[in-house]
């Protein structure tokens, strides 16, 4: 057991807390979790939401129809976007993983940097297309 | 002669089972993802008419619906993971959990009146 001196003394620290520093693929994971509880608090209810108001009524189809064209509203879809494809692409890196692909460094790390990529190319893709 | 007892030295595989749920809710949701995705982006908007349409066929209704409970088994696994690994209070952590498991009963029984209330 270390006496209580011993581990009271100054040890050097390497956390490095900042998002920003995480290696690639543990920025893709944290996103995938952060992405993942997002869409079950935000999306499910919102999606099924939506779904019955359009569902419901024409005049019900149409509020939502003007309300999907105000610019924050949009942005706001574009935010779910993301995260749903974010978590999309990062959950076919990881059934790759399962199977044993690519799970050296490098090939993990350009991976990680791939699936960063593609959540936000799509999510660029569906900007263009509903603006 | 003593004879080798073959012995399951694990509990009930309920871990593993997770983890394959998981992963098949995974490629449902994948597949159906492409085929939503492919048709609105083929086809643009849709009117209301053509909305209902779409939701008076059978098997559109079957699609949606097992994409919706892949969601709800999908997400049931992944917060559950998330509360196991951040609330450590035994009380708390059953608690919340059932608190999601109901939610996420709610939200299964919503999604067939919403889909076939059509």
């Amino acid at each position: 057991m270390p006496s209580p001196k011993s581990a009271s003394r100054q040890r050097p620290k390497y956390y490095d807390l900042n998002l920003l520093h995480l290696p690639m693929p543990g920025l893709v994971s944290i996103f995938h979790r952060i992405t993942g509880v997002v869409m079950f608090l935000f999306l499910i209810p919102t999606v099924l939401f939506v779904l019955q108001c359009t569902l419901g009524s024409e005049t019900g189809f149409n509020q939502w129809k003007s309300i999907f064209a105000q610019p924050i509203v949009k942005l706001v879809v574009l935010g779910f976007v993301w995260s749903y494809m974010h978590h999309l692409f990062a959950g076919i890196r990881y059934l790759l993983l399962d199977i044993h692909f690519g799970t050296a460094l490098e090939p993990a790390r350009s991976s990680a940097r791939i699936v960063l990529a593609l959540g936000l190319i799509a999510t660029v893709l569906v900007g263009v297309r509903i603006w | 002669m003593v004879s080798a007892t073959k012995k399951i030295p694990v509990g009930a595989h309920y871990g593993w089972q997770d983890w394959l749920a998981q992963r098949v809710t995974a490629v449902i949701m994948l597949l159906f993802s492409i085929v939503i995705i492919g048709y609105f982006m083929l086809k643009g908007g849709v009117n209301y008419a053509e909305w209902k349409e779409l939701f008076r066929s059978q098997t559109f209704r079957i699609f949606v619906l097992v994409f919706f409970l892949s969601v709800y088994y999908h997400a049931w696994i992944g917060i559950k993971d998330v509360l196991m690994d951040y609330i450590k209070p035994a009380g708390l952590r059953i608690t919340a959990q059932v608190a999601v498991l109901l939610f996420l009963l709610g939200c299964s029984i919503w999604s067939v009146t919403i889909i076939w209330g059509v």
